[in-house]
């Protein structure tokens, strides 16, 4: 019984981070890809993402504390960034990434800025809820079927 | 699902007398590695990963060839379009597709004039998988 009712919260988080707009269907798509040969690919594949994706960033804040910003270099570094967070289905970090290419594209300085901070922000509140998720999905154990959202 | 080819000049290991098709995945970013060779495996397919352009091109210099190799447009090193241009120079024929997280035509254009075979969106899904790997089967 007790495993049914984590299996339901589990099922519950899960749903409540697509209703909320943090994941899209890329998220899914991985889900498909895990199976008993690759029991934690989903972890993985996030993991790979927040790890690789920290240098970047990086580059992204250096880029923005010259003196004159070089905005086609902005754009470049996060049109990568943009596509690392599509991999992962990372709805609001995507939208944040594309509002910073908008103020690139407009050579808005502090548009940049502001919606870095923004985009840094939904960054970090993802990985902790996943972070969360694959805890609570590690001790909840295998489920036999995914369930995709509506 | 797997997918068999009956004749080929790939070097791709034989199993039990057919031999899997072999992907070469060129891409600098590891997540979308990651990504694009687990699709690639669910189909019964060999998957093999460069992290740049010039490794996939040192590859086949090498003397390794692949049926199909999945092109990335941006990677450090050499990107995708120096990539496919060398390798085609090199007279290699294998189906190259390019994978790009740019969604406007004209890059995609400009990428394919490089000699891809097609282009696409990353990351790909299965059914975009499915029709490439359907081309690699009528190909041979």
């Amino acid at each position: 019984m007790q495993g049914n009712q984590l299996h339901r919260q589990l099922a519950h988080m899960r749903q409540s981070l697509f209703d909320q707009g943090f994941l899209d269907e890329q998220f899914v798509q991985l889900e498909e890809l895990q199976d008993d040969a690759n029991p934690n690919f989903v972890e993985e594949v996030v993991t790979l993402f927040y790890k690789d994706s920290t240098r970047l960033l990086h580059n992204i804040e250096l880029s923005l504390e010259k003196n004159t910003l070089d905005f086609t270099k902005l754009d470049g570094y996060m049109h990568q960034f943009k596509g690392s967070s599509s991999s992962i289905g990372a709805k609001k970090v995507i939208y944040e990434c594309k509002q910073f290419r908008e103020c690139c594209r407009a050579g808005n300085g502090e548009g940049c800025k502001r919606t870095f901070q923004q985009l840094k922000k939904e960054y970090a509140t993802l990985k902790k809820k996943l972070e969360t998720y694959f805890q609570f999905a590690r001790q909840a154990g295998p489920t036999e079927t995914a369930c995709p959202p509506k | 699902m797997a997918f068999r080819i009956g004749t080929s000049n790939s070097k791709c290991k034989k199993v039990g007398g057919n031999q899997k098709i072999c992907v070469l995945i060129v891409d600098d970013d590891r997540a979308t590695r990651r990504i694009h060779s687990a699709l690639l495996n669910k189909f019964g397919v060999e998957t093999q990963v460069a992290e740049n352009g010039k490794e996939a091109v040192d590859l086949y210099r090498s003397g390794a060839s692949f049926d199909l190799v999945i092109m990335d447009m941006e990677m450090p090193v050499m990107d995708g379009p120096t990539a496919t241009q060398e390798l085609r120079r090199m007279g290699v024929n294998s189906m190259i597709v390019g994978v790009t997280s740019r969604g406007q035509d004209s890059e995609k254009q400009a990428f394919m004039r490089a000699g891809l075979d097609d282009c696409h969106v990353k990351p790909l899904n299965s059914n975009t998988i499915a029709s490439l790997l359907q081309q690699v089967n009528k190909n041979h």
